[in-house]
């Protein structure tokens, strides 16, 4: 422990003015804690300890309402942005790349299709030619590999984030499947509100309607197919995984919203519930 | 037989149920009687280690540090007979009710810190008698053993361990045994109880700092 880090929270603090105070509160360090109220009172801070604690309380609360206030508000929306920002990287690069594919097979006549080929157009395995058309066609290539890079690399920032924000959610649906059903509904709060049954068909929205307006099948999963306890589920049994699977995640969204526990407990109820839907009539996988 | 209680907590008849109590703004949906209010065993590890009898070494006027204060239903009894009551949560949707309960009180200061980092809130907090630690988290020896340097040298770390915070599927007995022993690293362990009926695998433990 150094006198360098030993600086408390009220020094460089307006004792008049505490706004400028959450900037101490939040970053500053300390090694070990002191006696900081009889320093503040020598340092001019305060006149007495009552003084001091007032003052200490007005800072801690103004610079704990701001933190709560930006890490409410920004977290899960931050997370619906990327899961939406990585979905439409990942569609374009997949639109651009069949682009990509007519065109070079047109060209080189080696068929390929996906960003795989338009990889190893910009990476010159294919048409190695110099003519302007060569040239167009794998800065086209390139582009469709940066536009894909991007959506991996917005991927491993929602699987950064989406456990801070919704922890229990993250650990049942996997950091993207969660992202996204916080971006379909609009955000934790609303997912929170949500009755398990429309967590359940979120993103099957067409289907639901149809359904509605008479004559089409209740859908029984929306995204949460993407989920393996549901796509890796005999069909007959996949409604009952769903249902299931939407019960825990409404669950979870739940704690994540209201109370921000963790309940590792969530994922051991999960299995289980699917162990017995999958173990259930039918020979088992 | 009546344990005895830390100043400024009270035995309080609630509509011919006798209760611990203390006197402040109710908080949680409490029962109330006038200025006293319930504190509810079945909702505070520390309220149940109190109930139970332990000789937590709580008094009135302490200063306390209170690790994973939550949403505050704990820390404002503490701060209703204790001192300069600083309570650090990390999560902040219950943080925002933590902001509630701190602004009925003159000595709650609330911290939006990670109790794993005590470096980030030693510049704020003073040394103090008493360390509650009510972290759920994996790991709660260490953050014990982090917030040693706060502790007085006759101080107390008061802490409710949750065996499934450490392992959901290991025999709790045998967590607490792993805890506690790693606690014995940086304290003396004066009493351990498990809080039964009020909190199912959970172990209350009272201890001092070793010099």
């Amino acid at each position: 422990m150094t006198e360098i880090t030993d600086v408390g929270w009220f020094e460089g603090a307006s004792p008049d003015d505490l706004s400028g105070a959450r900037e101490a509160i939040e970053h500053g360090t300390s090694e070990s804690p002191a006696e900081w109220p009889a320093r503040a009172i020598e340092a001019g801070f305060a006149t007495d300890e009552g003084d001091y604690y007032e003052k200490l309380r007005e800072a801690t609360i103004a610079a704990a309402h701001e933190q709560v206030h930006e890490r409410e508000t920004a977290d899960d929306q931050q997370l619906k942005h990327s899961i939406r920002a990585m979905a439409d990287c990942e569609r374009t690069a997949n639109e651009l790349a069949e682009r990509v594919a007519e065109w070079g097979g047109s060209r080189y006549g080696e068929a390929g299709s996906g960003v795989g080929y338009a990889r190893r157009i910009a990476d010159g395995d294919i048409g190695e030619g110099d003519e302007s058309g060569d040239r167009a066609l794998r800065s086209l290539a390139e582009r469709v590999v940066a536009v894909a890079g991007e959506a991996d690399d917005l991927r491993a920032y929602i699987e950064r984030t989406a456990p801070a924000v919704a922890p229990n959610l993250s650990m049942l649906a996997g950091p993207v499947l969660a992202a996204r059903l916080i971006s379909l509904s609009g955000g934790l709060e609303s997912l929170a509100k949500q009755p398990s049954g429309t967590v359940q068909v979120l993103g099957a929205e067409d289907a639901l309607f149809a359904h509605l307006r008479g004559g089409a099948p209740s859908p029984k999963h929306g995204v949460i197919f993407t989920h393996e306890y549901v796509s890796g589920t005999r069909r007959e049994e996949r409604g009952s995984a769903a249902r299931a699977l939407a019960g825990k995640l409404s669950i979870a969204a739940r704690i994540d919203h209201y109370s921000g526990d963790r309940r590792p407990d969530l994922q051991r109820e999960l299995d289980e519930r699917i162990e017995r839907i999958r173990s259930r009539g039918g020979d088992s996988e | 037989m009546t344990p005895s209680l830390p100043n400024g907590v009270e035995r309080h008849d609630f509509d011919g149920t006798t209760a611990v109590a203390t006197r402040g703004h109710p908080e949680y949906g409490e029962a109330t009687d006038g200025e006293y209010r319930r504190w509810d065993p079945y909702r505070s590890k520390l309220g149940a280690m109190v109930a139970l009898g332990m000789d937590t070494g709580l008094e009135a006027d302490q200063k306390t540090l209170y690790l994973g204060a939550a949403a505050g239903t704990t820390v404002s009894h503490v701060a209703d007979f204790g001192g300069p009551t600083y309570a650090v949560e990390f999560a902040p949707r219950p943080a925002r009710d933590l902001l509630d309960v701190a602004d009925h009180r003159e000595n709650l200061f609330p911290l939006l810190k990670d109790a794993r980092k005590p470096e980030s809130y030693a510049h704020v907090v003073e040394p103090v008698d008493i360390v509650v630690q009510d972290v759920a988290t994996r790991g709660q020896a260490r953050v014990a053993a982090l917030n040693r340097r706060f502790l007085d040298g006759d101080g107390r770390l008061l802490a409710a361990v949750k065996a499934r915070s450490e392992d959901v599927t290991a025999d709790p007995e045998a967590v607490f045994e792993d805890v506690v022993a790693e606690l014995r690293d940086h304290y003396e362990v004066l009493d351990t109880e498990q809080l039964d009926p009020y909190h199912q695998d959970h172990l209350g433990v009272v201890a001092r700092p070793l010099e």
